[in-house]
């Protein structure tokens, strides 16, 4: 693992059953970068991240995360890694019964009891402005929220920590093309100024041609490429090829190209 | 944030001029204890962050503040730390955190207005509720085609057959205990004999009925207002009703219709392990045999007994059917509310079945089935 590496995964091996989701599988994710982790449906990509945040334990396989191996430690030790990073899920996975600034709070209160409430609301509320929630969100229920607004709520808590390492899991899915736009600024834009790494799962084309600075591709069970979206597109790997050179791939690379000739 | 500015003498390592030195790592770690000494820092504030080595935003928030509420001069800060403070100055938006506060008389009141609407809304949707139940049934014995017999043979099981256990064992015991206290009562007249009577007529009449109709409420009813309600938030009911299903017929019929008919044969299962019950003890203990013990049920239970205790079964099927199905769709936005109205069908079944029993007793005594 070099000094670089925020993330290092070698021979991941997971199977449900008879199911062989990952075997043999390696990644490295660079600190300060944003990676995306493309796949098909069904590939494990939700699976690897579960492996990671140790959520799932794999069958073999070795996950450092910051420094630390991940497998096999025990709830107490990992406390103080999980600190270190948020997750955002795939569909908010906010707590429904508190409003969005206890959710941002919870984290908080979790790990630093001694903090006043009047600073907790303080913290919550630059949280929730800065995941770009308007200032009357907070003391709103995540039954009360859109979808995109619950998705920057999930951001919100997911960064009340100050984390150095960031899950985001499908953070545009499900939001209209002006709104995951907007998302996917935001997500460069807080990566920018909060120094974070992020480990970005999706399905956006558009996604990972704004944002990502280099692109995991997971397919037969393993990592089969990394690198930037033109490293990836030198490959003759078929999927690689149908996934960017497909008509949404091509019209994605197209939009990307107008707007930097305009810029 | 105005803080007393002439207590506790300087102790921290701020010097004179009011120059508040920090050093080291200024996260969220330290945010208590640093916003306590900021607090306690003198006006005119300074605050020196040369020595500052690693700061989050919680750490650039602290200085933000004191720089925003107290105009603290800060010094000494690192480019990065002034593109944090920017960060933050720009996320400060006066917003609101908590939902609004009330003083305590005002939400007292709030919430009794609240909780009589509440109880005025969940009487008037009952009513409606029975309503569209009742056009269901209409709308089913019109097309008949749509009556869903296998989701009601479904219900039988799991309303009926799988009830039998654990309320045939209740209603032996009860039989058992209302034998035991009986003899032991009237054995001070030396009428030990009229425990038959005793558990015979209160079982058939009264106990039996009652007992099932509670455990098929916490059984049931429960049952149904949470996968009522579980459907509802996973909007299983809304996609039902866009494909032109009505969930009334789909979901609430079979199961009012499984109570219902459910209902009057666990009480006449539970009437006779009740009855099982009390001959087991008087067998045991008065040393009455089984043989006797029938002949005098026979001669001391009026058979109007058995129709006042068949007769409720069905009402309280439909009224704990009823409730819980109503209780189900009312669930709106969180898990949290699944079990509030769980909670709510039971309670509300429950005390529903033990007032129209009341009322029953009242009209069987008047008709003269004594």
């Amino acid at each position: 693992m070099t000094a670089k590496s925020i993330i290092s995964i070698r021979g991941l091996s997971n199977s449900f059953g008879d199911d062989r989701i990952h075997q043999g599988l390696e990644l490295e994710v660079r600190r300060g970068e944003i990676l995306g982790v493309v796949g098909g449906s069904g590939t494990g990509k939700s699976v690897l991240m579960r492996s990671i945040i140790g959520l799932q334990t794999p069958d073999e396989g070795e996950i450092d995360v910051l420094g630390e191996n991940m497998i096999g430690r025990d709830d107490l030790e990992a406390k103080n890694i999980r600190r270190r990073w948020g997750i955002l899920f795939q569909n908010g996975a906010l707590f429904s019964t508190l409003t969005v600034a206890e959710n941002v709070q919870v984290p908080i209160r979790e790990y630093f009891p001694f903090i006043k409430p009047p600073l907790l609301d303080e913290i919550a509320g630059y949280k929730i402005a800065m995941s770009g929630l308007p200032a009357d969100a907070g003391p709103k229920y995540p039954s009360e929220l859109s979808g995109g607004m619950r998705k920057r709520a999930g951001l919100a808590r997911a960064l009340a920590l100050d984390p150095e390492l960031l899950f985001l899991d499908e953070p545009t899915a499900g939001l209209d093309p002006i709104g995951a736009a907007a998302f996917d600024e935001l997500i460069l834009n807080l990566k920018e100024r909060l120094e974070l790494t992020v480990f970005l799962i999706t399905h956006d084309l558009d996604t990972l041609h704004a944002i990502c600075d280099r692109v995991a591709v997971i397919s037969d069970q393993k990592v089969v490429a990394v690198g930037t979206i033109d490293e990836l597109l030198a490959l003759d790997h078929p999927w690689i090829q149908e996934y960017f050179n497909g008509p949404r791939g091509r019209a994605a690379s197209a939009g990307l190209n107008k707007g930097h000739g305009e810029a | 944030m105005r803080v007393n500015q002439a207590d506790s003498p300087a102790s921290r390592d701020s010097d004179d001029a009011g120059v508040y030195r920090m050093s080291g790592s200024l996260t969220i770690t330290r945010a208590a204890s640093t916003e306590r000494e900021l607090d306690a820092a003198p006006d005119p504030l300074k605050i020196d962050l040369s020595a500052v080595k690693k700061m989050d935003t919680v750490g650039a928030w602290l200085i933000h503040r004191a720089m925003r509420d107290r105009q603290a001069k800060v010094v000494g800060a690192s480019p990065d730390i002034e593109k944090l403070l920017e960060q933050v100055a720009d996320a400060d938006h006066p917003g609101r955190v908590r939902p609004e506060q009330r003083s305590a008389p005002m939400q007292a009141l709030d919430e009794l207005g609240e909780w009589t609407s509440e109880a005025g809304r969940t009487l008037v949707g009952l009513l409606g509720f029975l309503g569209a139940v009742l056009i269901g049934f209409a709308a089913i014995a019109r097309h008949p085609k749509r009556f869903r017999l296998n989701a009601v043979v479904q219900r039988f099981d799991l309303v009926g057959v799988r009830a039998l256990g654990i309320i045939g064992l209740m209603t032996f015991l009860i039989g058992v205990v209302i034998g035991q206290q009986g003899a032991v009562q009237l054995a001070a007249f030396g009428a030990e004999v009229y425990t038959i009577n005793l558990i015979g007529r209160l079982s058939i009449r009264e106990l039996a009925t009652l007992m099932t109709a509670i455990m098929v409420a916490g059984r049931s009813g429960s049952a149904f207002a949470a996968q009522l309600g579980t459907m509802k938030i996973t909007e299983e009911i809304d996609a039902m009703r866009t494909i032109g299903v009505s969930p009334v017929e789909a979901l609430v019929i079979p199961r009012l219709l499984a109570a219902v008919i459910m209902m009057p044969l666990l009480a006449f299962f539970a009437m006779m392990m009740s009855l099982l019950g009390g001959g087991v003890y008087v067998w045991v203990d008065l040393g009455i045999p089984p043989a006797t013990f029938i002949q005098r049920i026979q001669e001391v239970v009026p058979l109007t007994d058995l129709y006042v205790g068949l007769i409720k079964a069905p009402v309280f099927g439909f009224i704990i059917a009823l409730s819980g199905c109503f209780q189900g769709m009312q669930v709106e936005g969180n898990s949290e509310q699944v079990g509030m109205r769980t909670t709510a069908a039971v309670v509300q079944s429950i005390f529903l079945v033990i007032v129209l029993d009341a009322v029953f007793a009242v009209f069987f005594s008047q008709i003269g089935w004594l």
